[in-house]
């Protein structure tokens, strides 16, 4: 593929994908809110609010697998434990929500949220302060996965373990992380994580309204955030680390820095996770500590692996296919989602390297072949 | 009614004790018997001196059932002392009865067997009262000590010593001179020093504490500390301060001599955990330290290994205690099986993409794990614990080992000298290690790498499935058994060193220690996280563990 000389026009008119998936996210974007409001709920054009809920969840996937698709398919750092920052960043907006019940909890406390005042905790532990403000909790959004990732990515590229000892420590990572978040005097609720949320910025969190901006965020979340890394991989860094993923020795050998580059993108990944974590926290109404269980990350990695890595496009269809396929199996046939999803890591693995996108774009390669040569 | 034969009087000792009627009654019995047996009461006709509703009567009853010395006496006094022991209205016979709902269950006490469930309207219960409930205390306390296993007899002391009273004492004080026994004798010695710290004379005391110098009884420990406290007053319930002070020097020793058992114990512990933690990882060790394959269906592999535990002992439910020793061989066949069908299925295609092979095999693992789960459904399945693995080794009263755990470690032991004979034995092994140091060069030697690598990987898998045996036996059997040992085996075998059985070895014990000494201080959940916090550290030291392969291997 040629790369446009113009960075800014490469972005969006280099890529067909790209193109399909921005052009999507527009229309869903703007569609689904007037289906959800304007239309009457007998419309048949009315869109519920579990169905918008249900894309808004969707989206804040998308935005976690493109997290993913960033380390693994342009970096080659297979991540086990990205759903444990995707956990960080909803943690920290379950906290904002926390703070923000105020009075209306079970046991009416003004500052400590129930679960505290259950535990006959008298004072707020010094990490929730702050959280009280939209602006500290947005920063911490950003910084705690994104600190997380650097002290974490600084220790492990530093000392060069590399290839599955990464994905073990990952995985590990999350796992010590599931099980602190278990321990109720964590401060973090425990096994029942942080519930029961009034209000977000003012707004009554359960109002159409309110969901319609959750969703409209998670939109924009998502599209700005394939943007970025769609920059990222068309600079000039983003092919240094292309190139990492390829030969990490002749890399380093020709004097690039490849820890600095991986260390980068993967606290980059892990902000992105946050925000997506953060985002959908508010739209399912609940964070508990099963989030960080070490499948969870793995899912992720087989939305990436299901649509395609390396693509960007693919790991946002990956998520939306394999997350569709999921709510449909577990209403309708619940006995079969795990053979389902366990096939589906052994077909995409043996049969399917380039994942769904992989085989589109060699399906309408042959046919532009056959085209070439009817012609 | 007959009498069945162990009516008959065989007892070889009666305790002489200080308590009025029983003692009495127990005299009489030891002069009588050898003249005149047939006056002994059978079992029956003493139990029916209990239907009565007059105390004074009932505690004569209980007299003469202990004399009989009939081998359900003990159950039927508990019942007695439980409140469920009930005589019939129309004949007084006496029965054994628990409630059910509004019936109750009848069980005869001579033969033990059920003897039906009816109204209880005709029943009436034999009641006690705190008199009563003490003579029976004692009576079953003496009952015991007249048993011929030493073992009982010492269990009753124990149990004597944890409530002392005046009638305690004096039984005790009476079985000394006739005990046989050492350990017996030197429990019932402890118990009367424990008596004589209350007594008078303050030599006799300080006598009693030096004598109680070297015992670990918490007991002893218990008074000892009430002796050297102060009261609230600030004054000492022991008057004497060289008895304190004396007392001071054996608590001293005594906690000197807990602390090194406790410690013991703490090691033993860990030695057992780390002995799980090996067994779960060296399978691991070999496919993934051997082969470079990275097995993430291995604790589903130990799941089918756990499940074909109870699959065994379904099919031959007369004999659990051989059940388990059957259930390894067909474990390792079952899970090798799978293993040799996921690596000619799945693994073999993937072989030098490391990455693709662990998201195939983690597929398997949610497969299997469904399997399961429709199979056997969700709920965890109840593997019975052979006879011969229950109860614990009693190696002094600070120290005991269960042999459940010390079964483990030996069984690691064992496991681990067969896995090196054969990588180091045989010719599998040669050809299994010459694949792993150099496969082109292993091929051109002839060796059929292909066939290696199945038989290599169905090894490893066999081993997860014998290992899934032995967890059979320490925690619960349900679907997510392999999930939770995964990532716990993974950390031994990367902290270890690839490729290497003898840093799995160090790496589960010493993992499993540390996580044990961790433990007191740091509580269980919190102790488990700092370890796999000191892990993801110390890879970063030493990338390639703790024993690393050196040369052209390492390579790779």
């Amino acid at each position: 593929m040629r790369i446009s000389q113009n960075p800014g026009t490469a972005l969006i008119a280099g890529d067909r994908g790209t193109q399909l998936f921005l052009a999507l996210l527009l229309t869903v974007g703007v569609a689904a809110p007037i289906m959800h409001l304007a239309f009457p709920e007998d419309s048949a054009l009315h869109l519920s609010t579990y169905t918008m809920t249900l894309l808004g969840k969707y989206m804040t996937y998308a935005l976690l697998a493109i997290a993913v698709d960033l380390v693994w398919g342009y970096c080659g750092i297979l991540s086990l434990g990205h759903a444990a920052f995707f956990a960080l960043g909803g943690y920290a907006m379950g906290m904002y929500l926390m703070r923000q019940i105020g009075t209306r909890g079970v046991y009416g406390d003004p500052v400590l949220p129930d679960f505290m005042v259950f535990l006959n905790w008298k004072a707020l532990p010094w990490f929730w302060h702050g959280f009280d403000l939209f602006w500290f909790t947005a920063a911490m959004i950003i910084l705690v996965p994104g600190l997380l990732a650097l002290a974490f990515g600084w220790l492990a590229f530093r000392s060069r373990v590399t290839g599955v000892y990464l994905s073990i420590i990952t995985q590990a990572l999350t796992y010590a992380l599931m099980l602190a978040f278990f321990r109720n005097d964590m401060g973090f609720g425990g096994n029942n994580g942080l519930t029961d949320f009034k209000e977000i910025l003012g707004a009554d969190i359960n109002a159409p309204a309110t969901r319609v901006a959750l969703f409209v965020a998670s939109a924009m979340a998502l599209g700005l955030g394939y943007l970025c890394c769609r920059y990222l991989v068309l600079s000039r860094a983003g092919r240094v680390v292309q190139a990492i993923r390829d030969a990490e020795s002749r890399t380093r050998f020709i004097g690039y820095r490849v820890e600095t580059y991986k260390l980068w993108v993967f606290a980059f990944s892990a902000v992105l996770a946050g925000i997506a974590g953060a985002l959908y926290v508010p739209q399912v109404g609940i964070i508990n500590p099963s989030e960080f269980q070490p499948i969870n990350s793995i899912e992720v990695v087989i939305w990436v692996a299901v649509g395609g890595r390396g693509t960007l496009y693919g790991a946002v269809a990956g998520a939306l296919i394999v997350n569709y396929a999921k709510t449909y199996f577990t209403a309708a046939i619940p006995e079969l989602w795990l053979y389902a999803l366990g096939a589906m890591f052994v077909i995409v693995t043996l049969f399917l390297p380039g994942g769904v996108v992989g085989l589109a774009d060699r399906f309408s390669l042959r046919r532009r072949d056959a085209r070439t040569v009817t012609a | 009614m007959q009498a069945v034969p162990g009516t008959r009087p065989g007892p070889r000792f009666v305790p002489p004790s200080g308590l009025g009627w029983l003692v009495l009654v127990l005299m009489m019995g030891m002069l009588w018997r050898p003249a005149a047996a047939a006056e002994t009461p059978s079992f029956e006709q003493a139990l029916s001196g209990l239907a009565t509703s007059n105390f004074k009567e009932k505690e004569r009853a209980v007299g003469d059932v202990i004399a009989v010395r009939h081998a359900n006496t003990r159950v039927v006094l508990n019942a007695l002392l439980e409140g469920n022991l009930y005589y019939r209205k129309s004949d007084r016979r006496v029965f054994i009865g628990t409630a059910q709902d509004a019936n109750l269950q009848l069980q005869d006490p001579v033969t033990l067997s059920p003897a039906g469930t009816t109204e209880p309207s005709e029943y009436s219960k034999i009641t006690t009262n705190n008199q009563l409930r003490k003579t029976l205390k004692s009576a079953l306390a003496s009952f015991d000590l007249a048993d011929a296993d030493p073992q009982v007899r010492l269990a009753a002391v124990s149990e004597m010593l944890r409530s002392l009273d005046a009638d305690g004492v004096s039984i005790l004080r009476a079985r000394e001179g006739t005990e046989p026994d050492e350990a017996v004798r030197e429990a019932i010695r402890t118990g009367l020093a424990i008596a004589d710290l209350d007594g008078e004379d303050a030599a006799i005391r300080l006598a009693a504490v030096e004598h109680l110098k070297g015992s670990l009884n918490p007991e002893v420990f218990n008074r000892l500390t009430a002796i050297v406290t102060p009261t609230d007053a600030g004054s000492y319930a022991e008057p004497d301060e060289k008895v304190r002070s004396a007392a001071r020097v054996a608590l001293a020793s005594i906690e000197r001599w807990r602390s090194l058992f406790g410690t013991l114990e703490t090691l033993f512990f860990g030695m057992s955990l780390g002995s799980v933690l090996v067994l779960s990882a060296i399978g691991l060790a070999i496919t993934f330290g051997v082969m470079g394959v990275i097995n993430m269906a291995h604790g589903e592999l130990m799941m089918l290994g756990a499940y074909t535990t109870y699959v065994v002992q379904l099919l031959m439910p007369q004999h659990i205690g051989a059940s388990v020793l059957v259930a390894i061989p067909v474990a390792f066949v079952v899970a090798g099986g799978v293993g040799v069908a996921i690596e000619r299925g799945i693994v073999r295609f993937l072989y030098g993409r490391p990455l693709e092979t662990l998201l195939a095999t983690f597929g398997v693992s949610l497969v299997l794990q469904q399997l399961v789960r429709d199979i056997f459904t969700a709920n965890n399945r109840p593997v019975e614990t052979p006879q011969w693995m229950a109860g614990s080794l009693q190696v002094n009263e600070a120290l005991s080992i269960t042999y459940n755990r010390l079964y483990v470690v030996l069984f690691m032991v064992i496991v681990f000298v067969i896995l090196q004979l054969v990588l180091k034995r045989t010719s599998l092994g040669l050809k299994v290690r010459a694949v792993a140091q150099n496969r082109a060069m292993a091929k051109s030697m002839g060796v059929r790498t292909e066939w290696v690598d199945a038989l290599t990987f169905g090894l490893g898998s066999g081993i997860a499935g014998v290992a899934g045996v032995a967890l059979s036996q320490l925690t619960n059997v349900g679907p997510n058994l392999g999930q939770s040992y995964i990532i716990d085996s993974f950390m031994v075998v990367v902290f270890g060193g690839v490729g290497n059985l003898w840093g799995t070895l160090i790496g589960g014990m010493s993992l499993g220690v540390v996580n044990q000494v961790l433990e007191p201080y740091a509580g269980a959940v919190l102790a488990k996280i700092l370890v796999l916090i000191a892990l993801i550290l110390f890879i970063q030291r030493r990338p390639r563990g703790l024993f690393p392969q050196k040369g052209r291997a390492a390579e790779g």
